[in-house]
This record gives C-alpha cells, structure tokens and sequence, in this order.
C-alpha cells in the first residue's frame, strides 16, 4: 500500500474542524500531548510501516519547507 | 556489605613455559578469556574431541554482578555440554514478566506457554554460579587445559599460526595456535593487538543495580516499572536469583553522581521504599551507563572473537551472556570440522555472517529498549508518556510498551542453508534452531528430542519423520515413527516439524537446521552437508 494524498473525506472540513476543536483551550503542552497520543492511535489504525514511512517523509518535508520561507524572509529584510 | 561468592583457583606452572621463544609449544586452538563464553566454548570443542588451551589473566571467579538471565536456547547448549540441568537444578525457573505503569499493572507475558519442551525459557542463576559449574565439567575434560594468572601480553598472526606472548607469575613465555578464539570480554586485549575498534553508542542515563540478599515472598516474574511511586520518574527492575538473592536494578538519570549515589547510606532508602521494608542485605552495589557497541568484523585471521569482545549490549532483554554463548556454540562445531580437515578455513565466514546479523539485531532490540526506558527528548517522553497511559485501555500500546524484550535465538540469512524447495506450513525454516518435542523410547522411555540430538555424533543429524530405506554415508539420523526407535506419542513433533512421512530435517552439529525435504535423497541430503561445510563448489 501506498500513502493515499487525494481527499478521503466527503466533508473535509468537518474532519479538520475535528481537529482543530480538540485542541481548543488547551496548554501548548497539553496540544503536543495530544497529538503525540493521535499519532499512535492512528498510526496503529493504519498498521501499514511503509504507509507511515512515506507519511512521516511528507510531514517533513513541510518542516523544510517551512524552514526554507523563514530563511528566504530573513534575507529580505 | 558481604562479598558474593569468590571461588579461587590456583595459578599452575605448565612445561609449555619451560619452552623458550623459538621452540615454542604449537596447539590447535586458544581461548582466551575463562568467562561463560570461553569455558562453553572450551567445553564444546573438547567434547568434539579437540585439545584446548584456556588462558585466563585472573585466578578466581565470582566478582560484580554481572549476567543473571540464561534463556532457554543457552540453556539447551549446556545440556549437551553436560551442565545444563545442574543449572537448571541451582536456578530460579521463570517464564511470566510484568510491567507496571505507577502501581498498576500494565500487561504481563508469557516467555514459554506451551508444554512439551526439556528446557524452561528462562532462569535466573548468578554468573560465578554459572561459570563455577562450567569449571568443574572442565575439570572432567582431560583435553582442556586450564591457565589461570595467564596474561596475554602481545599477539603476532602468522601466515598458518598465531603467536601469543603470555605474562605469568614465573614470567613470560610464547604459545603457537592454529586459532585463538579471544573471548576476554568488553574491555578485550586481543581486541586491541589486532588493531580494530568497538564502537557505538553510549546511553547517557546511569542504572543503579544492587545485589540485595531478603526473604521475600514476591513471585518469581520479572517486574518491571515505569515511574513507580517508590522512584518517582524513573524506572526500576525487581529480578529473583537463587539462595534468595533479588536483582534490583533502578534507573537513575543521567545527572547521578555514581560516587554519591553508590554509598549504601544512599542505596539503602530507595530500596527500603521500593520494598516497604528495612529487612535486606546488600550483595553488591554498582552503577553503569550502558552501550550498544560491536566490532565491525569478528574474525580477523586466525583470530576468532566472540562473546562481549566482539559486541556488548545494554542488559535489557539478556541479550549479552546469551548471545555470546549462541557465538561459542556457533564457532565450536565450525573449527572442529576446519580442524578435522572436514571443511576448508572458509567456514568461519559464515560465523561472520550469521552472528554479525544476531549482534545487529541484538544491538537494535537493545537500543529500542534502553531508548524506551531512558527517552533522550522532551518529545520522546510524550511519546513514550502516550504509550504507557493508551496501554492501560488499548491492546496496540501494551506491545508497544518496551521495558526489555527478551532473547531468543536468531534465524540466520546464511549461505549454509538449502533453501525449501517443498512447502511446509509450519517447523523451523532452514538457518532457524531445531524445536525440542518430547518423545518415547520403543519400550515407552520418555526422551526430549534434544537429549536425543545430544546423544548424536555431535555431527550432521538427519532428523527423520519414519523410517527411510536410505542410511547416509557420514551422516548420524534420528528416526521418529511407529515403526522406529523413537515414537511420537504426544504428536508434538509432527505438529512442531510439520513432518510428513519420510519428510527429513538436517541438522547442522549447532542444531540449527541447514535443509529440509519433503522426500529426502542421497544426493539432496549430501548437496545440503557439502553446503553447510562450505565445500568448495557447494556454495551458491
């Protein structure tokens, strides 16, 4: 199996809104716990390594990604 | 706090030291290092009918607490060695670990759950026990020849031998060997004459272990704790031994002063806490920081290393003693086959290949856990955090809690094997170890396979499910079947091997398996001994 990246959701925002609202009015620390905790929950769910590989590779490259516009705005100013 | 059992031997002059440098004695093979792996290893060749020098810098056994976890496959290994049930007999047999999370019960497992084996998965047992049982079947063995005081001082490999500069308390004398097998631990000598490094990672928490001698009426599990109330965000280890003596192993972070922290006026409150009461005696007190370290070739030459001079690991999962044992059992039958001229030197590369994947894997399954109990960042203890509290409502986290995960013997990727050419639904795969199954005699004897495999030529074994038509030229075999000497009561070993009728395992002298066949032939079974010999041609 491969990672699925088109949308599984018929009502995305629903799902995002899932989210987001489990998170509201919580502590930074209390937020990074929980989705420490998602992560596993889902991770298992998936139960798939190869799927979780080439998923944890796209969350990382939004971290480069991330980092790569920090620095590009760093040298404009 | 009382000294743990020192049994001292006594140093001996041996007239290969009244030999001088250029007329210097000449033996088969070396082992250097009397420890667990060096006496098995000893043992074994000898049993093999090899004479065997065995140079050990000391002269007693029994200081620290070292090893204390021998698995079931080390200990089927001492029973063909002879020692076996009398360490079984002085150990504490278990099987069922528990991990708590605060004081409540996390999971437990069950090492062994099914019947029908001779050995248990497991016991406890000190390792100057171990080592002084070892001595005395040693002592039984004229072929060995034990050095103790015999320090080597200097190693020269030569085009067909190797030569040793060994230090006494008479002074210094040379030795000449075939093969030096050094099995002289962590801290290796010979390691550095050969000039090679050990290296790895080195964890920064420091563990406490501490011997203490108690009556207790604990069960004998191994338990293990995650941030127990008695030691508050830390882990602790709680370990039965025999002549009740308990393993108490607590972790202490990495910024413990071992100084401060090894005083018995400091040891003594934490384990009065964990125990809930004052009525102990200290055996032994030490701290470690632990490593994952290997070499990154285990032969050099004739220079053979095994055992924790080739790799050292973190305790957790008694993957230390224990695979240096399986690295013993693996060189011994190899040598002797070079040493008989059965098999070409070339041999030993397959124990390269096989117990260098085994240390791998031990290195790994060591780190996970010793990463695990000891996380290095703020968000690795979240994770783990994550881990422990979804384990008390879900079954996924429970198997991803990791507070040691135990030996067990490696199946080896190795050219030695045949691979199947028939199909097999179940039974130990070619380069995986022979299961033992208990059997009957013909006049109804119980017997384990594994005492029958012992009572074999410490050869090749074709272990035979009936009676074949065909006896293989060289080749010891074992017939189990209605019409053969050993009957299948329990119709555990078809189960185990899957075995067909006329269906046929060889078994390597190690007893791992080295083919299988469903209709075995002369020739398919002579292909398979050629391979497993590393006959040249036989090699794929």
């Amino acid at each position: 199996m491969t990672l699925s990246t088109q949308s599984n959701f018929s009502d995305p925002d629903t799902a995002y809104r899932l989210v987001v609202e489990a998170h509201r009015g919580l502590s930074d620390e209390d937020s990074v716990s929980l989705d420490t905790a998602l992560v596993l929950i889902l991770a298992n769910h998936i139960g798939d390594a190869e799927v979780l590989r080439e998923a944890i590779a796209l969350a990382k490259r939004q971290l480069s990604n991330a980092t790569d516009k920090t620095a590009s705005t760093g040298t404009q100013k | 706090m009382p000294e743990p059992r020192v049994i001292q031997f006594g140093y001996r002059r041996h007239s290969d030291q009244d030999r001088t440098a250029a007329d210097a004695a000449r033996h088969p093979v070396v082992v250097v290092g009397a420890g667990p792996v060096g006496l098995t290893l000893a043992i074994d060749l000898a049993q093999r009918g090899h004479g065997v020098v065995l140079l050990d810098d000391a002269d007693r056994i029994g200081d620290g607490s070292r090893a204390i976890c021998f698995s079931k496959r080390s200990l089927e290994l001492w029973d063909r060695l002879g020692v076996g049930e009398r360490m079984v007999e002085k150990g504490v047999v278990w099987k069922v670990g528990k991990i708590f999370l605060n004081d409540d019960m996390l999971y437990r497992f069950d090492l062994l759950p099914e019947d029908g084996h001779k050995m248990p998965a497991f016991i406890n047992l000190q390792q100057y026990y171990a080592e002084a049982f070892l001595v005395d079947r040693v002592q039984e063995l004229p072929q060995i020849d034990l050095r103790w005081r015999n320090k080597v001082v200097g190693l020269d490999q030569r085009n067909d031998h190797v030569v040793l500069a060994i230090d006494t308390p008479d002074g210094r004398y040379q030795l000449k060997a075939d093969y030096v097998v050094a099995c002289d631990g962590a801290r290796s000598a010979l390691r550095d004459f050969v000039g090679a490094e050990f290296s790895g990672e080195v964890f920064e928490d420091q563990f406490l272990i501490a011997d203490v001698k108690m009556t207790a009426e604990f069960p004998t599990e191994r338990w293990f704790w995650f941030d127990p109330p008695f030691h508050s965000g830390q882990s602790a280890l709680l370990h039965r031994q025999p002549d009740d003596v308990w393993r108490i192993d607590l972790q202490l972070g990495p910024d413990a002063d071992p100084a401060v922290e090894r005083l018995p006026e400091n040891v003594r409150p934490r384990i009065e806490r964990m125990l809930g009461h004052a009525k102990f005696d200290f055996e032994w007190i030490s701290i470690y920081k632990f490593q994952c370290r290997r070499m990154q070739r285990f032969v050099h030459e004739r220079v053979i290393f095994a055992g924790d001079s080739a790799h050292q690991v973190s305790p957790f999962g008694a993957r230390g003693a224990n695979s240096g044992l399986e690295d013993a059992e693996n060189v011994a039958w190899k040598l002797s086959l070079i040493l008989r001229g059965r098999a070409p030197a070339s041999l030993l590369d397959s124990y390269e290949i096989e117990r260098s994947a085994a240390a791998d894997e031990n290195i790994r399954a060591s780190t996970r856990s010793t990463d695990f109990i000891a996380p290095h960042s703020q968000q690795e203890r979240r994770m783990r955090q994550a881990v422990l509290t979804l384990a008390r409502e879900t079954e996924f986290a429970k198997r991803m809690v990791n507070g040691g995960r135990l030996s067990t013997p490696s199946i080896y990727q190795s050219p030695l094997s045949t691979p199947d050419s028939d199909s097999w639904d179940a039974g130990p795969r070619p380069g995986a170890q022979m299961i033992d199954a208990p059997l009957a005699t013909a006049s109804g004897e119980p017997i384990y396979l594994t005492e029958v495999f012992r009572q074999g030529s410490g050869d090749f074994v074709l272990l035979r499910s009936g009676v074949g038509d065909n006896d293989l030229p060289g080749c010891h075999s074992i017939a189990i079947g209605e019409a053969a000497p050993l009957r299948d009561v329990s119709g555990l070993f078809a189960k185990r091997y899957d075995a067909s009728e006329g269906a046929a395992y060889l078994l390597r002298p190690d007893g791992y398996v080295a083919a299988r066949f469903r209709k075995p032939t002369h020739e398919a079974v002579e292909a398979a001994i050629a391979r497993a010999s590393a006959q040249p041609g036989a090699l794929p």
